[in-house]
């Protein structure tokens, strides 16, 4: 039986794409899965009794190494901001390529804990900071110091000691061009190097929180208990700055999600379902209801998406267990029918990540198509025609052409770069000031523009021609020839509109990063938890490979 | 040192500052990466251009001839670039094309480096007696590396070549019969055990 793949205009919809989950694609899972051989160490630990200076950890496999440099700062209460606008933070990181030498220590102690002023070299790979969750940190520290372990009901409602407001690379502020290290095996998926960056400072972070207890009472304290690590994560605040990502880089988009869809694909297709993968699946979803049942989130938004995924996710327990056979042929296709027609699109999206989990021999494969060189597809096909440019937007756009952008409520919002801080910000058009600095990020809007051109020119003539007087919309038509040939590259969904959630921008980013338990604390930003559950470096050459659905606390 | 994404992107935007739409602000940083990839002056000629440009006007140059030749003012070495990279399957035809009085050559430059990369042919250009070969944006070859780079080119000639050897016939045969001493005659029992050996070819 032949599968199709999913729809682009119904899988690119924000709403969908803001429902996706973590899965075996995800990039933390897969980093782990490269990383599982390497040879880990901590190879300095200066920190003062209270916990402040350098530290210094590595992977390492044959002649290459990567080394984590950590930097840890006392700083004032009232300094500590999750905000990107923050100058000063608990901590700060770099991924050096390699083994910093005592001259490049000191050279990033002056530049590392700076972030955006500072400047890195090429030797440098990804950067970041990161702040305590003071409550969770001075409760764990009290505790070990008088040699026990923490109040495990606390930690949950948190899941991590610090969380990271910003994890750099590809060239920024110095960093290394992402060409110079594009040909390394290792590296090669999406953000594998800021997933290792962030998973070491995980294991720091538990390293400072046992030296400090230590130095406060030598005589009684305690570490902190293996198991408890392993059931702590690393949290992240994330704001907008990651919604224009997915929208600049369309080749790249499209390989994450072509990946999902064909692994979904070649899932339904398997015709007779082996009873142990049918067990392993069935046993996740079983396990990971803890995920949902330990999900705590303040945003009504939100909590109401987890109440019908919670309530959803035991109706298809209940499914599978009272009606459904996994020896009738092509099982995976018949539960993927039921999950459209009973289930709301955040448990459709959270079981077909499930589905992944007995197939390794779909999912690894795929992951390694998910990088795109973009370079290879900027060009425009200038010598093509207008007849074909509008056959392409007519196609694949179907939905955008039906939006109407003379109504204010589609063209309530803008998306630009702020001056204090160089990142990107929305505000409404109608209210604020700037949106004739608008960003190229209203596709929906400058697509169907172009379409009413296209319209309106004669058939024959080719893109140059047309061009000439229509500079404006160039960047929209370098994207209708990229959609053309990668079909999940756009988001089909008007990204200015008075509905907009950006946070299902960046759910969409985070749930390929492999983030848990999304916390919105507005429209425009969220809280994430990453690698809670995840083996420790000192596990990593035997893991379970479920981890995420078996978290503790 | 500046990274290359942080020069595409300050380029880039700069250039939409300097009244280019997105689309063509894209073209722009991309062509500014490679010069500066390649070593060449992208940046510097840029910050110069978009100085200049708010003091005079240059002409914008969209439909390309086999002869070019501005008014008065300048050519804008950044509507110029675009206009030839859109133009180029048409203007490969051409074979020779010359333009008069093109400001910042060295932008232009990149635009036809691009444009060699979209034919798969190189191209040969002379900024007055400089010449540069472009060879399909992987690197560009000159005889002026440490000399300045003019503000304004009185006439660029661009010269696209058709794909050919760049050796003789007799120098590819010698080093050819060198490299056939590294083969081994094959047996006539092996040659009979040899893909396709014994079996009839009309089947």
């Amino acid at each position: 039986m032949k599968v199709e793949l999913r729809d682009p205009n119904k899988i690119m919809k924000l709403s969908r794409l803001g429902s996706f989950h973590q899965s075996k694609l995800s990039f933390l899972r897969s980093f782990l899965n490269e990383f599982k051989e390497w040879e880990y160490k901590k190879d300095l630990f200066n920190l003062n009794k209270n916990g402040f200076g350098e530290a210094v950890y590595s992977f390492k496999k044959n002649k290459r190494v990567y080394s984590l440099v950590c930097f840890a700062n006392e700083i004032k209460d009232e300094e500590r901001s999750d905000r990107v606008i923050a100058t000063k933070w608990d901590a700060a990181f770099t991924l050096h390529d390699g083994v910093p030498t005592k001259k490049d220590i000191e050279r990033l102690k002056n530049e590392v804990p700076k972030q955006e002023v500072g400047r890195l070299s090429y030797k440098e790979l990804t950067l970041s900071r990161a702040n305590k969750s003071v409550r969770i940190y001075n409760h764990v520290v009290e505790s070990l110091s008088k040699g026990q372990q923490p109040d495990l009901n606390l930690l949950s409602k948190v899941g991590y000691l610090y969380r990271t407001t910003a994890v750099y690379g590809s060239g920024k502020f110095g960093l290394a061009d992402r060409f110079r290290i594009k040909n390394r095996e290792e590296i090669n998926g999406p953000f594998r190097l800021e997933m290792m960056l962030v998973y070491l400072v995980r294991q720091f972070t538990f390293d400072q929180v046992n030296h400090v207890a230590y130095h406060k009472n030598p005589k009684i304290a305690v570490k902190l208990d293996d198991n408890i690590c392993k059931n702590l994560g690393i949290g992240n605040s994330t704001g907008l700055g990651m919604a224009p990502f997915i929208v600049n880089h369309p080749t790249l988009l499209n390989n994450w999600i072509l990946s999902r869809e064909k692994a979904l694909k070649k899932i339904r297709e398997i015709k007779n379902v082996e009873s142990q993968d049918s067990y392993l699946f069935i046993n996740c979803v079983k396990k990971s209801l803890r995920n949902i049942t330990s999900w705590n989130t303040d945003s009504e938004y939100q909590q109401k998406k987890i109440s019908s995924l919670l309530k959803d996710v035991e109706n298809f327990l209940n499914f599978i267990k009272k009606e459904f056979n996994f020896e009738i042929e092509y099982p995976f296709n018949k539960i993927y029918q039921w999950l459209e027609d009973n289930t709301c699109e955040e448990c459709i999206e959270y079981i077909v990540s499930i589905m992944m989990e007995p197939y390794n021999n779909i999912v690894n494969p795929l992951v390694r198509e998910m990088s795109s060189d973009e370079e290879e597809f900027f060009n425009i096909p200038a010598h093509r025609k207008v007849e074909e440019l509008r056959n392409i937007i007519e196609v694949k756009y179907p939905n955008i052409l039906d939006i109407n952008f003379e109504k204010k409520e589609n063209n309530k919002n803008f998306w630009f770069i702020s001056k204090n801080k160089e990142e990107p910000r929305l505000a409404d058009r109608f209210e604020e000031h700037g949106s004739e600095l608008e960003q190229p990020l209203a596709i929906a809007r400058d697509i169907k523009k172009l379409y009413h051109k296209l319209l309106v020119s004669k058939n024959s003539l080719t893109i140059a021609e047309f061009l000439i007087s229509n500079s404006e919309l160039r960047h929209v038509v370098r994207r209708a020839f990229i959609v053309e040939k990668f079909p999940y590259s756009e988001i089909q969904d008007n990204t200015i509109g008075k509905d907009l959630m950006p946070i299902d921008m960046l759910r969409l980013k985070l749930s390929f990063f492999g983030a848990l338990k999304f916390d919105p604390r507005s429209d425009k930003w969220l809280r994430i938890c990453m690698f809670q559950g995840a083996p420790l470096p000192n596990e990593l050459k035997n893991y379970d490979e479920q981890w995420v659905y078996k978290t503790n606390i | 040192m500046k990274s290359l994404s942080e020069i595409e992107t300050t380029a880039k935007r700069a250039s939409k500052a300097a009244g280019y739409s997105w689309g063509v602000s894209e073209e722009t940083g991309k062509c500014i990466r490679f010069l500066e990839l390649f070593s060449l002056p992208g940046i510097k000629h840029l910050n110069e251009y978009f100085n200049e440009k708010n003091k005079i006007e240059f002409e914008n140059l969209n439909l390309i001839n086999q002869n070019n030749s501005s008014s008065n003012k300048p050519y804008c070495p950044i509507t110029l670039g675009v206009s030839f990279l859109d133009q180029i399957n048409v203007l490969e035809n051409l074979k020779k094309i010359e333009f008069k009085n093109v400001a910042y050559p060295i932008i232009f430059i990149s635009f036809l480096s691009r444009s060699s990369e979209i034919i798969g042919k190189k191209i040969y250009v002379k900024i007055d007696e400089k010449k540069i070969f472009l060879n399909l944006n992987v690197n560009i070859i000159s005889n002026f590396i440490d000399q300045v780079y003019p503000k304004i080119a009185n006439t660029i000639e661009v010269n696209i070549l058709e794909n050919k050897d760049n050796f003789t016939d007799d120098e590819w045969n010698n080093l050819y019969k060198l490299s056939e001493e590294t083969f081994v005659e094959e047996s006539e029992s092996l040659k009979k055990g040899a893909a396709g050996a014994g079996l009839t070819d009309n089947d």
